[in-house]
């Protein structure tokens, strides 16, 4: 029998250690073009304080960069540690995308990222620019692999279940490849980091311009900030994932669940500002609806219902009862009854086996489920509505804040007024927590809406874990959390100390810090 | 066009090509990293040490990333039972590695000598800890690790964490380590100069004449003492990823069963010990004039001990001593025949270039770092 502690907690562990992670993907993402943009302005226009600037704004990524690095091994690791069944079942398809960024981006980025640090003094100007866009460029793919993995977790097109090797095979590598989800969750997840990017140097330039510090270095690093963020932002939210949702079961699942709608309404249907989802009677309260706003959103037009969970349960009913069918057939195929009958009716259902499946949950057997326990797995069919639906109000929420940061700073700074504005600078160095939210939240969004599937309408989550015994997870969870804080700890320490110190870090006898006399010296020698 | 066979043979050469890039560069490092705090004293001489592989530590560490990377898409089976079975193994090398990036990067930013003394020895665990255990996992390949598949593939794993330490296996990890430690000293023999580089050619001589004598042991206890693997009947090489169904009996010495088959095999041990023991005479009378043969030396001699425990596996990959029909062989327990070859594709396209950019940015890098140096740059520099 399933073992629901052994599960619950693997999906902690995992949640944890990619949430973990992904805090530091997104900076890293998209500084290493803010990095590129202003070494391209220093090697074109051969002023030094782009130089500079690349180079302070360099040593901050790079204190992120290290632990982003750290932290993506255990990701690297957890598939086969934590969720072997997931590994065996779909790593023909999904260990691809994962090696590819392997080999086409992981070791670009990581080998020039060294040259980027190092070889300033060994490199050309143009070679050591061209080594910063390589890696640029490499963690980008990197992204875009790991998303392609991801989206085809949400809307696995491309593969075809083996009764023989009981795994799912990649049958087209080209439907992977152009997955829908995939392509809209590679740009929305990207453009998402470049706003974590210009948001990060936008909020500790206006920390500088607030001090008066530094003016001529925070007030150029705040304006390619400012322009790129703005770009950026319009990006994530025009080209959201929205459009994703169209395509796959679970994406319209997940965007029923993000609605709280669990009544198909007519179309366009209205837009759920706020509300109490309740999913025991599958309504939500004290809601207060846009009309006409969703239905635009989600479906791109007038006419297309976005279906309610209720009538979503209704349609994996029948799915379940026919994956009974499919595990009936497998189990004959898996003790040699290879007779063409078996075959036939197998591959007649076996579409619907992810449905079956999640009956193990309650039957070893699955075949000999009862009424209740088909209804408990219907129930089991759609994610719990209220986290994702008050996630994604988040998520927007932080998103539209920093579309009028951005929008405010990058008027301001175009018209030259940036310094006066006091308050503006003020509400961006407090926003800085924003695109953590909103991608944190994102994240969380994508992921638990996923539920109950590890990879959609094939395999439930809670058959993809390792037999592990529920100590072991206790452990080594309880390990990751203590030494990802102490990391988390260590990493902010410094990431402040180098911020405060500002392009004084440098040592180039230029800024602040290095022209004040001894009171300030002490802390200007304790950096390097 | 390849055969479904052929493919799964390339894909055993791709895995331990990728095996043997990551002990390689990757594994020079955590030799590095294991030399630290013996061969570098002051902070200066530390920083020396460190910045030789400081532009290239990341660069060497996505071999072993891949090599994980292509467990998983090549033989997903191998990647889903040897993660899992070597649960806290694998997380105990997982905590330990991440000690290396925070070290290297942060290290240096405070000037500090006890934040820095503190990450020495971070580093130190972080590569060390690491080529032990992966010495140990492949000593518990060849005695065989218990685990069994149910009828829905899923596999279940029934040794202990414990049982793992046992004398061959730690030999196995002496072997591992010694042999990183060695691969270490010929690089900084030959990217140091004055004491770091003498006290490395001292280390090294110990170090290739601790892994010699090991590895001599490990030779002889598996012809003695160890129970190899044969497949009996029912593996076909051309057919489905299917490893419940074939016969496989256990029988002292087998091991060496493929080396008496084909006695060129043999090459591949010999070599190796003759290499270490190159390495360690240039090491002792010619450090500074063939410090670029010693290295060599020595990574052929990493790259041959891959060579010999691969090839007396064969086609053993992950042998199952509970259920020995259920062994992981790499005919039995592949990806489709699909992705075999999509892959093949994707990595002849970019080892090649790997290779080449990964060799242009250690030809930019390439001079032997001095204090003089890093005194200059004490602010860029690691």
């Amino acid at each position: 029998m399933i073992n629901e502690t052994l599960v619950e907690l693997s999906r902690w562990q995992f949640a944890i250690t990619a949430l973990f992670h992904f805090l530091f993907v997104p900076l890293t993402i998209g500084m290493t073009w803010i990095l590129f943009i202003m070494e391209a302005v220093f090697v074109m226009t051969g002023r030094e304080i782009y130089r500079d600037m690349t180079k302070f704004w360099g040593k901050l990524f790079g204190i992120n960069f290290a632990i982003g690095v750290a932290t993506g091994l255990t990701m690297e690791f957890e598939f086969g540690t934590n969720w072997s069944y997931y590994s065996h079942y779909v790593g023909d398809v999904f260990g691809a995308p994962l090696a590819i960024e392997g080999l086409m981006a992981f070791f670009l980025e990581s080998t020039f990222v060294g040259m980027f640090f190092l070889g300033w003094d060994r490199l050309s100007r143009k070679q050591h620019l061209a080594g910063t866009l390589l890696m640029a460029l490499g963690t980008n793919f990197s992204a875009l692999w790991i998303l392609i993995a991801n989206g085809w977790m949400q809307n696995p097109i491309g593969a075809e279940f083996n009764y023989q090797t009981m795994r799912m095979e990649l049958v087209s590598f080209s439907e992977i490849l152009l997955n829908p989800v995939a392509q809209v969750k590679f740009i929305h997840t990207v453009a998402a980091g470049y706003v974590a990017g210009s948001m990060f140097v936008l909020s500790i330039s206006s920390y500088y311009i607030l001090k008066g510090r530094d003016l001529a270095f925070a007030k150029r690093s705040f304006s390619v900030a400012a322009g790129f963020g703005l770009a950026s932002i319009f990006s994530v939210i025009l080209l959201g994932d929205e459009s994703g949702y169209e395509v796959g079961e679970v994406q319209r699942v997940k965007l029923a669940a993000i609605e709280a709608e669990y009544h198909t309404e007519p179309a366009p249907a209205a837009f759920t500002l706020i509300g109490l989802p309740n999913d025991d009677d599958m309504e939500t309260h004290y809601a207060i609806k846009i009309p006409y706003v969703m239905g635009i959103i989600a479906t791109r037009s007038l006419a297309e219902q976005v279906i309610g969970l209720r009538d979503l349960q209704k349609e994996h009913e029948p799915r379940i009862r026919n994956g009974m069918i499919a595990y009936g057939f497998l189990q004959k195929l898996r003790n040699g009854e290879e007779t063409p009958e078996n075959i036939a009716g197998f591959n007649a259902t076996k579409q619907d086996l992810g449905y079956g499946l999640l009956l193990k949950r309650y039957t070893e057997k699955v075949v000999d489920a009862t009424e209740a326990q088909i209804k408990m797995a219907v129930k089991d069919s759609t994610p719990p509505v209220a986290p994702i639906f008050f996630a994604f109000r988040l998520m927007v929420g932080s998103g539209m804040v920093m579309l009028i940061l951005f929008i405010l700073a990058f008027y301001f700074n175009a018209r030259r007024q940036i310094e006066t504005k006091r308050w503006l600078l003020k509400a961006i160095l407090l926003a800085l927590p924003l695109p953590w939210v909103a991608i944190e939240t994102g994240w969380f969004v994508a992921e638990f809406g996923r539920q109950p599937w590890a990879i959609s309408e094939i395999l439930p989550t809670f058959m993809a874990t390792s037999d592990l015994a529920v100590s072991d997870v206790i452990l080594s969870l309880s390990a990751f959390v203590t030494v990802y804080i102490v990391m988390f700890i260590i990493e902010m320490w410094l990431m402040i100390r180098f911020a405060k110190m500002g392009p004084s870090a440098l040592h180039t006898g230029r800024y602040h810090f290095e022209n004040l006399s001894d009171d300030s010296s002490s802390l200007r020698q304790s950096n390097s | 066009m390849l055969d479904y066979e052929t493919l799964k043979f390339c894909w055993w050469l791709i895995i331990g090509f990728l095996f043997i890039g990551f002990v390689v560069t990757d594994g020079m490092d955590m030799g590095v990293g294991g030399l630290l705090l013996f061969v570098a004293k002051t902070d200066l001489e530390r920083r020396v040490v460190i910045n030789t592989v400081g532009p290239h530590w990341d660069g060497n560490q996505v071999w072993f990333i891949t090599a994980a990377a292509a467990l998983f898409a090549a033989w997903p089976m191998v990647y889903a039972t040897a993660f899992s079975g070597f649960y806290f193994a694998m997380m105990l090398t997982l905590f330990a590695l991440f000690l290396r990036p925070l070290a290297f990067d942060y290290r240096s930013k405070i000037e500090s000598t006890r934040w820095r003394f503190n990450w020495d020895r971070a580093l130190f665990v972080g590569s060390m800890v690491p080529a032990l255990v992966f010495g140990i996992a492949f000593g518990n390949l060849l005695q065989g690790v218990p685990f069994s598949f149910d009828e829905l593939m899923r596999v279940t794993y029934t040794g202990s964490f414990l049982a793992l330490f046992n004398p061959f296996a730690l030999l196995s990890g002496v072997v591992s380590v010694s042999m990183l430690l060695l691969h270490g000293a010929t690089w900084l023999n030959m990217r140091t100069e004055g004491d770091i580089a003498k006290r490395s050619a001292k280390a090294g001589q110990l170090a290739a004449a601790v892994m010699l004598s090991a590895f001599a042991i490990c030779g002889v206890m598996i012809a003695q003492s160890i129970d190899g693997f044969v497949v009996v009947s029912g593996l076909d090489p051309s057919g489905l990823a299917q490893p419940t169904k074939k016969i496989v009996e256990l029988s002292r010495g087998a091991w060496l069963n493929n080396f008496n088959n084909m006695p060129l095999l043999w090459l591949s041990p010999i070599i190796s010990l003759l290499m270490a023991l190159l390495a360690a005479l240039i090491l002792r009378f010619a450090a500074n004039r063939f410090a670029g043969i010693a290295f060599m030396a020595s990574a052929l001699n990493c790259a041959l001990v891959i060579v010999t425990a691969a090839s007396a596996m064969f086609p053993f990959v992950l042998p199952s001593i509970s259920f020995p029909n259920h062994s992981l062989t790499m005919w039995d327990s592949v990806s489709s025949e699909y992705t075999l070859r999509l892959m093949l594709v994707v990595v002849a396209i970019f080892i090649p270039i790997i290779i080449t950019y990964t060799a242009w940015c250690y030809r930019r890098m390439w001079r032997t770092v001095t204090v003089q140096e890093i005194e200059q740059h004490s602010h860029t520099a690691y």
